[in-house]
């Protein structure tokens, strides 16, 4: 399908409509993005037509549920070109994709002393977890730092490294900075060290084409409700004998094999982990979310979004007293700024009133706020839906906004 | 001057303006001109950390009134700060805890009292009081 704008702006109803009487500006998608009319419908349609348990009935509603949600799997391992389906786990969300990897691999394959590397501009989810494993199994964070532009320090990283060193979980683009991570190089130098790698790729997946195989990273994770899909929905890769080895993350029915006083026994992959019903009517409307991402083509999303982000950046440039937040060479369709000495609250409730949603504070990423010494930042996010007529409304607002504070 | 009379001023100055703007501004302006915030004062126990933007809040009882001052880092939280301080400021616990808040309302600024926004200022009222509520009881 070529990008065809008009059609694809049609998609999302939600877009058509007034906030205080304006037009609302959605630039918020880092976030949350818009769901489509075809997703919607999805999952609308199970409960509409074929609602039922999965991976138990016997009837036919139940079959061709439990079709729907695992042929989501099947689309999903594509999509991220895993070797298997059943590398493919369905979680409530990238933050709990990284705990079920926190809990499970630490406490099959970690001791006391070993060490995590991680970096300084993670999202709070991809800090905390591990943080609660130093606290219950006594093992170690290490920190990759960050430049000025907000690019990893790749010489600190491996000199962080050690024979102690059993992971490496970092993010793939900062949701602060927009930062673009150089992942398979990474990925590679932990390798070399006989380190694991776990990669957040929440804020990437929805931007770039991500092949896990490719990458050889050993745990790969996102959210269905940045990527177009559902609220409620994640995805866990991994590879498959690291699955196998591990230690189930939550226990209860669908995850078991048999059950007795004396002795459980587990369930395959991928359902091992993945106890309870799950989400499934969410999941069917995430496998709509990829294939609609698949029909107006990866490739297409991120040329698009390209040209949307430097045309934002070069426009608010103008504005005097505006510095952006995270000058990476590589990054994504996220501007994080500031305007002289603004606070970016004030910034974002001024936005807000003139139909522009923006996110402002410190977005789940404290550690890097503190590092750059500043309270938070406001940040545009575009999406393929944003236009450059939304973007000169935005530039025009911010200036507004400069003037009042002046 | 009763704390209701300060709450019927302040929706007469605010009725004023009939557009978002002007609103803004005057908040800007409140948030501006408030001072008087001691910097021995600026403490963490004083410190009500919202997830966007932060308050000062400092209360000490002279006279047998609660004198309040407070302070923000965001102007706009800091205008709502002022009228806060403005209308309990100076009262005696008893009244400030037999008082009902409204104005915010009135004035339409509900949308910033609201937990959601995370601002701080509803720590803030609650926090004044709960300081009127320990003044009472010391009385």
């Amino acid at each position: 399908m070529a990008f065809d704008f008009e059609k694809i702006k049609n998609d999302f109803p939600i877009l058509d409509q007034k906030i205080y009487n304006k037009q609302l500006i959605y630039f918020d998608n880092a976030a949350t993005s818009q769901t489509p009319l075809q997703v919607i419908e999805a999952e609308a349609n199970v409960y509409k037509t074929y609602n039922s348990n999965i991976h138990r009935g016997v009837h036919c509603l139940s079959n061709k549920c439990t079709e729907a949600f695992e042929d989501v799997r099947k689309r999903t391992a594509k999509f991220l070109n895993a070797r298997n389906n059943f590398e493919i786990i369905f979680t409530k969300g990238a933050t709990e994709s990284i705990n079920l990897v926190a809990f499970s691999f630490v406490n099959t394959f970690l001791n006391k002393g070993d060490e995590i590397i991680i970096s300084e501009m993670e999202h709070h989810s991809n800090i905390v977890p591990w943080q609660l494993m130093k606290q219950y199994k006594g093992i170690a964070l290490k920190i990759i730092p960050v430049n000025e532009q907000g690019e990893l320090n790749i010489e600190a990283f491996q000199n962080l490294l050690s024979p102690k060193t059993k992971l490496l979980a970092i993010t793939h683009i900062s949701n602060a900075l927009g930062t673009i991570n150089p992942i398979k190089k990474l990925i590679d130098i932990a390798h070399n060290n006989g380190t694991k790698v776990l990669i957040d790729g929440a804020q990437a997946v929805q931007h770039i084409k991500v092949d896990v195989q490719e990458l050889d990273c050993d745990f790969y994770v996102f959210s269905g409700h940045k990527l177009y899909g559902p609220t409620g929905t994640g995805v866990l890769f991994g590879k498959e004998d690291l699955l196998n080895s591990m230690i189930p993350y939550q226990g209860g029915g669908e995850m078991i094999q048999t059950v007795s006083f004396e002795k459980t026994t587990f369930n395959e992959l991928p359902y091992k982990f993945e106890a309870g019903t799950p989400n499934y009517a969410g999941i069917i409307g995430l496998g709509a979310a990829i294939d609609y991402i698949n029909e107006i083509g990866l490739d297409n999303i991120t040329a698009y979004e390209n040209e949307l982000h430097k045309y934002a950046e070069s426009q608010l440039l103008t504005i005097p007293g505006l510095r952006i937040i995270g000058t990476a060479k590589h990054k994504t369709s996220v501007t994080s700024f500031l305007v002289d000495n603004i606070h970016p609250y004030d910034m974002g409730m001024m936005l807000d009133k003139i139909g522009i949603a923006v996110r402002t504070g410190h977005h789940c990423a404290q550690p890097i706020m503190d590092k750059f010494k500043i309270p938070g930042t406001v940040r545009a996010s575009f999406a393929f839906y944003n236009s450059k007529d939304e973007i000169d409304s935005f530039v025009s607002g911010v200036r507004k906004v400069k003037q009042m504070f002046a | 001057m009763e704390i209701n009379d300060i709450q019927e001023d302040i929706i007469e100055e605010f009725s004023g303006f009939d557009d978002w703007m002007d609103k803004y501004s005057y908040l800007i302006e409140l948030g501006n001109d408030l001072d008087g915030f001691d910097e021995k004062n600026r403490l963490d126990q004083n410190l009500i950390e919202g997830c966007q933007s932060k308050v000062w809040l400092n209360a000490e009882l002279t006279n047998g009134k609660v004198i309040f001052t407070a302070d923000s880092d965001a102007i706009i939280v800091k205008g709502i700060v002022a009228l806060l301080v403005r209308v309990w400021s100076n009262h005696t616990p008893q009244e400030i805890l037999d008082n009902d808040l409204y104005f915010i309302d009135r004035i339409g600024l509900k949308d910033h009292l609201t937990p959601t926004r995370s601002n701080g200022l509803v720590s803030m009222v609650k926090q004044m009081k709960l300081y009127a509520l320990a003044f009472s009881a010391k009385n």
